[in-house]
């Protein structure tokens, strides 16, 4: 591809002549686009399906094929694409796009097609794209998306002159108010023809691709849009140089208020909820071993968890806010002094926050780094990043040991600051692991910090409450699988061997024993045999710890159903073994997923078993010091 | 910084500047990209190509790294890119 430019002259071959009627069907067609030109959700609205979207360059960084259902019970593939400036690729998300778009990745059939989707707020640098694009000879609709803003700021084209000029049909419509969309569903069930030959320009000369665009644009009377207004006025106020930290420092301070106190009531509702429902099932079922597997193993650990699922949704309801204004952009930009301490840029500024929600989907974001030893980096940080699984945990210790005092008023409290003081923790311990990578065995040249910075956009109540639908079924399908398995496994390990035909004491049943086994080990930690069983199950994933730990205390509890969990937890380890166990979990990487992603991202066990090996060394070090210090502290 | 800019936001500013020096509010003419080929290209992607003009806009709180408008879009730079980047104030004849 990369020499295609200065070899090809200026037209695309013209296509072999087919007689009509006998065009070959298309089966995939793939969207192409600059990145954040709305190439996700033109997908979503032709397949239906869910495809993260968000305002902001890079969300997409794999392909995704969908299945479209076509009149006549007939079937098309779509694939969507990260974004792209041209098909000479920086980064792994671009080569993907350049992979597929030529036939070479693998498992992805060569597409018979292409829409190209550009921002008509923005053509004259978009159809800089056209160029490259036509020229690989597909079949291709050109979509010029945002139609909804380029009419409020007042920009026009003519889309039937630009049609003419591009040889390939193109269609004005905007993805996301689903308008305009009936040339797109001609152009996929139509038997489409290959762009008819036009003069394209030397692809390797950039400013002259840039004049061809020009060019052309003016041929289709475009009128480019006024400049959007809100993003400036908001930028005058978030890039202020004194009003914006301040303003972000109060959001912050706002957020995690009312991620941990504001939810409080809907908590204490779904607990209600299943303390009743546990109730209940424990009266109509006769006494049996089946009953106590039910209540204890099955409510005392999967409701635990679930109980937690109003903090996950308004964590992610901020996130989602975050993603989908705009402002995602802005935090990488003022970040990236802070980025360049530890060696790394801004851009990585922006997986990382995506690691707030689970390190996995941010481990895959990395890919839009361009520099490999940078985005290796960036994976070995990610982890300490306070994922939402860690959320239950440090929601349930917080509230267990730490009690809750006003510290600036209402607006900040005890319980707030402790939790903020672990998501800095995190923070900290990830910039410092990156700067000791980044000035020995993952040393480069300082790499150009580039970032589009996209206008803001109002989130809309739709793609928010999709969001945390979507996130909802994730956290309940979890519950459903991982932490059910998990206690019915651990109660069952509880109740066994039966001594006498009944259960043994928990101390003498097999999760006893092997809870007792690593002991020794944790000791020092200030962690009991029960904590122990906690730490291995919650290698399935963290939040499982707060299941098992119900599971455990509801059968040692025996008949007593609710004893709180805070309260059992309270009763059962010291200040110190609290304080060390927060600690554990803000360093330890334990969930195999992130494990499995990083040894796929990375192409080998190298780095996997690294991170593991140094996190989990971190992490009991530091539970350690923190359980050795606290005790001294407080006796 | 050239000392005669005085005219309020957006005015002209002399020539030989770099981007680094384009104070907030001002706008020039892109001139050369000194910088390496892979580099200047993924720039003229983004809208950086000789000719054009480019304004300075925002920064992060001290003023590195900054936004800068160009070809429609607002793109942000550290200074030490923008360094390498010259501008002009009137397009060439
Ligand atoms: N106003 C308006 N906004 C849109 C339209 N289509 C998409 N958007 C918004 O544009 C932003 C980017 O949309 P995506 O679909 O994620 O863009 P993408 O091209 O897939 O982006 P990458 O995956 O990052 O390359 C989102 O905030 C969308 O809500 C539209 O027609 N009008
Ligand atoms: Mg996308």
């Amino acid at each position: 591809m990369s020499d295609q430019g200065c070899c090809s002259p200026a037209t695309t071959i013209a296509p072999e002549p087919r007689p009509p009627g006998k065009l070959a069907r298309a089966h995939s067609i793939a969207i192409v686009g600059p990145p954040n030109s709305g190439k996700s959700t033109l997908f979503n609205q032709l397949t239906g399906l869910r495809q993260k979207v968000g305002n902001y360059p890079g969300v997409t960084v794999e392909q995704r094929v969908g299945k479209m259902r076509l009149a006549h019970n007939k079937e098309i593939d779509l694939i969507d694409l990260p974004g792209v400036y041209s098909l000479e690729p920086r980064s792994e998300d671009e080569q993907v796009t350049r992979d597929v778009l030529l036939g070479e990745m693998k498992d992805v059939p060569r597409p018979d097609g292409v829409i190209l989707i550009l921002d008509s707020t923005n053509l004259g640098r978009h159809l800089l794209l056209a160029a490259p694009v036509l020229s690989l000879g597909l079949p291709t609709l050109v979509v010029l998306n945002m139609a909804d803003s380029l009419r409020e700021r007042g920009g026009q084209v003519d889309t039937t002159a630009l049609a003419r000029q591009l040889g390939t049909p193109v269609a004005l419509v905007s993805a996301a108010k689903s308008e305009g969309l009936e040339p797109v569903m001609e152009f996929l069930t139509g038997q489409f023809g290959v762009p008819a030959p036009v003069e394209l320009p030397v692809i390797n000369d950039i400013p002259k691709c840039r004049e061809w665009a020009t060019h052309i644009g003016s041929r289709a009377a475009y009128r480019a849009p006024s400049p959007p207004l809100w993003t400036r006025r908001l930028d005058k106020l978030f890039l202020h140089p004194v009003a914006g930290p301040v303003i972000f420092a109060m959001v912050v301070i706002a957020v995690f208020q009312v991620i941990f106190t504001g939810a409080v009531p809907l908590m204490d509702g779904v607990e209600w909820m299943v303390n009743r429902s546990g109730e209940w099932v424990a009266g109509v079922l006769p006494e049996s071993p089946v009953r106590d597997l039910l209540v204890e193993g099955v409510w005392g650990g999967v409701g635990a968890v679930i109980v937690f699922l109003p903090q996950i949704l308004l964590l992610f309801l901020f996130i989602g806010i975050l993603e989908d204004s705009g402002y995602m952009a802005r935090a990488a930009l003022i970040a990236d002094r802070t980025m360049s301490k530890a060696g790394l840029q801004g851009k990585s500024f922006i997986p990382l926050l995506s690691a707030y929600a689970c390190a996995v989907s941010a481990i895959m974001a990395t890919r839009t780094i361009e520099n490999r030893r940078d985005r290796i980096a960036t994976i070995l940080i990610a982890p300490f990043m306070t994922c939402s699984a860690r959320l239950p945990v440090y929601t349930l210790i917080i509230a267990a040991f730490i009690p809750e005092r006003p510290l600036l008023g209402h607006f900040l409290g005890t319980r707030t600051a402790a939790m903020m003081g672990l998501y800095l923790l995190g923070f900290l311990a990830a910039v410092a692991t990156a700067r000791v990578l980044k000035s020995s065995v993952l040393k480069t040249e300082r790499t150009p910090f580039l970032l589009e910075m996209p206008p803001y956009r109002r989130p809309t109540l739709r793609s928010l409450a999709l969001r945390l639908y979507d996130r909802a079924k994730i956290f309940v399908r979890r519950a459903g699988t991982v932490i059910l398995a998990t206690a019915i496994i651990l109660w069952l390990l509880a109740h066994l061997p039966l001594v006498d035909g009944g259960a043994p004491p928990i101390e003498g049943s097999v999760a006893g024993t092997i809870g007792r086994a690593v002991e020794p080990v944790i000791e020092p930690l200030g962690f009991n045999w029960k904590i122990g069983i906690g730490l291995i199950t919650s290698l399935a994933a963290r939040e499982v710890i707060v299941g098992t730990l119900g599971t455990i205390y509801g059968i040692e509890s025996g008949d007593e159903t609710s004893v709180g969990l805070q309260q059992a937890l309270h009763k059962d380890i010291t200040i110190g073994g609290a304080v060390a166990l927060l600690v554990f979990f803000a360093f330890a990487m334990q969930c195999m997923s992130t494990v499995a992603i990083v040894r796929r991202e990375t192409g080998g066990w190298k780095w996997p078993l690294l991170q593991f090996a140094y996190m989990g060394t971190l992490a009991y070090t530091g539970a350690f010091l923190a359980n050795l210090i606290v005790t001294a502290i407080v006796s | 910084m050239q000392a005669d800019v005085k005219s309020d936001a957006p005015g002209a500013v002399a020539t030989g500047l770099t981007l680094a020096e384009l104070p907030f509010g001002f706008e020039a003419v892109l001139d050369r990209l000194d910088l390496p080929e892979d580099v200047a290209r993924r720039l003229m992607e983004l809208g950086f190509v000789p000719g054009h003009a480019v304004a300075a806009a925002h920064s992060a709180p001290g003023g590195d790294p900054r936004v800068f408008r160009v070809d429609g879009s607002e793109i942000a730079l550290r200074r030490e890119t923008a360094a390498r980047i010259h501008v002009r104030t009137s397009p060439r004849p």
